[in-house]
């Protein structure tokens, strides 16, 4: 399994060793130096696809979560999540597909070698952080389900379960289970990952345990989290936020500095984690949040206004 | 009640901007401080805004009379605003102009918002004594436009929200019952 205690790579990172260092502190109990927490630690390769920026604390990623089923707040997941299930977890891969059915976590995740990939991640309300993701590509695993050749889109479906989602209620003004969708080229573009791990450890609930997609050219909701059922489909699958507010939110929501939100300029970013003068990190938002070079192609000749 | 001085209501309505200062201080903010500051804002200035238009039907159908805090209590209100529109502006827009302006054109939410500023302003500059003996009957006719200014700033809530959630409905039902309340016929 893609998993081992002895990887010491993340313990080394420094965001995290000064935010446990910090709460140590706050506590009172200074140790003589940084011990890792005794939880499972994720061996994963870097990658070539990391950036170099540096990333956010674990407590800036762990608690500032737009994970709505928890909650409309940004502390709403960290403060409901606790109680989710993740084990056991499976995923029913299904639709256009050779090897359907229903794979186990354990399973989905042999389908390659756990990376780190150190990603930008943008927020549609404009604000971003950088995340140390642990995953592997996702078309290892639509590889491994055998992808049939009418495949033209992937259909993504987060838990419903509002026994222990307290907001997947009829009053939340959602239609649940949350839905995303990817065109094929871009689920199968090594950017596009499955992520199980944050800084080396689990990917804690708030973040969509046990598994997530990330997809670091688009906004954030694209990514969706804790995924249950993945489909290949023919016809473009519906999205969750495109069917709330289709003037508002497209299929593709790809980062774009030039085309505006009707809510939100998306020309600048506030960089979570800048304290009370964030303004000094408002930045420029990059096309494609910086990953053109990489995915510019897939969308070649296409009206990026029309196809927001 | 009659003895509580109108200062009382000033010194209160510094309390939640002290609360918001100790947060800071004591890292209590959360990581994101800018949008929390802002956020707490606008809503300390609804709870305002909502409490004076609550002191005439208090007095009406309870028979608590608290008319002469409502000075205060509009003013509190509008401070918070101010406090508000400074926090969007400097913290969050980081004085981008040009984006920041253009913002307001462009976006519903915030040009609602300016429209509830700017209805309320007027109200804040003759809120002094002198101004309501100059006015006279004209003074009460102004201040009518506390009404259009509070429906505003609600809209400017619920817009700002990516789904209107059940805390915005309560919101705007509660503005409902204000509204409601004074057109209740007299009964003789
Ligand atoms: C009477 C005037 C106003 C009132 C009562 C008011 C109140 C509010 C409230 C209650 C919120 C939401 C807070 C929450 O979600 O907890 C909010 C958000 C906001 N308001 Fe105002 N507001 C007013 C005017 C303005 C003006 C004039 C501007 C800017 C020009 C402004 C900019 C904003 C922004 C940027 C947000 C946050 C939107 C987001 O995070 O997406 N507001 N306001």
């Amino acid at each position: 399994m893609a998993r081992n205690s002895s990887h010491p790579g993340w313990a080394d990172v420094t965001p995290r060793a000064m935010f446990l260092n910090r709460r140590a502190l706050m506590g009172g109990a200074l140790a003589a130096g940084f011990v890792g927490p005794a939880a499972a630690r994720i061996a994963a390769t870097p990658s070539p696809y990391s950036t170099d920026a540096a990333p956010n604390t674990l407590e800036e990623i762990t608690s500032y979560n737009n994970f709505y089923e928890f909650g409309w707040n940004k502390g709403d997941p960290k403060a409901n999540a606790g109680r989710l299930t993740i084990d056991p977890w499976s995923v029913e891969i299904g639709g256009l597909v050779e090897r359907p059915g229903s794979y186990p976590l354990d399973d989905v995740l042999r389908a390659a070698p756990a990376e780190e990939r150190i990603y930008r991640f943008r927020c549609v309300e404009a604000w971003s952080m950088v995340i140390p993701w642990i995953g592997f590509p996702l078309s290892a695993l639509l590889d491994r389900a055998g992808v049939q050749p009418g495949a033209k889109y992937v259909a993504f479906q987060t838990l419903y379960r509002p026994a222990e989602m307290n907001n997947q209620t009829a009053l939340s003004g959602i239609d649940w289970p949350y839905v995303e969708g990817l065109r094929i080229d871009e689920a199968m573009h090594p950017l596009t990952i499955l992520a199980s791990g944050l800084y080396g450890d689990p990917l804690p609930r708030q973040n969509g345990a046990p598994l997530r997609l990330v997809v670091p050219w688009k906004y954030g909701f694209k990514s969706i989290k804790s995924i249950v059922k993945i489909t290949l489909t023919e016809a473009p699958p519906p999205t969750t936020w495109q069917r709330l507010q289709p003037q508002e939110y497209g299929f593709y929501a790809n980062v774009n500095p030039q085309v505006d939100h009707p809510r939100w300029s998306q020309a600048t970013e506030r960089r979570i984690g800048g304290g009370l003068f964030a303004f000094a990190s408002r930045q420029p938002t990059q096309m494609f949040n910086g990953y053109g070079e990489e995915v510019a192609a897939l969308y070649a000749g296409m009206d990026l206004r029309k196809f927001y | 009640m009659r003895k509580v001085p109108v200062g009382a209501v000033y010194l209160a309505g510094l309390v939640p901007l002290g609360w918001i200062v100790w947060l800071v201080v004591s890292g209590g903010i959360g990581v994101d401080p800018v949008k929390e500051i802002e956020h707490r804002l606008g809503k300390i200035a609804l709870w305002f805004l909502f409490g004076g238009l609550a002191i005439t039907p208090l007095r009406r159908f309870l028979r608590v009379d608290l008319m002469r805090y409502r000075r205060a209590v509009g003013l509190v209100a509008f401070f918070y605003v101010g406090l508000h529109v400074l926090v969007w502006l400097v913290l969050d827009m980081g004085m981008l102009w040009a984006q920041a302006l253009g913002d307001l054109v462009r976006r519903p939410y915030l040009f609602f918002g300016l429209a509830a500023l700017l209805l309320l302003l007027p109200l804040a500059l003759t809120s002094n004594t002198a101004s309501i003996r100059r006015l006279g009957r004209n003074w009460r006719r102004l201040h009518l436009l506390v009404y259009p200014a509070v429906a505003l700033a609600v809209v400017h809530y619920l817009w700002q929200m990516k789904v209107v959630q059940p805390q915005g409905w309560l919101w705007l039902a509660g503005f409902g019952v204000l509204m409601a309340l004074r057109a209740v016929p007299r009964r003789r």
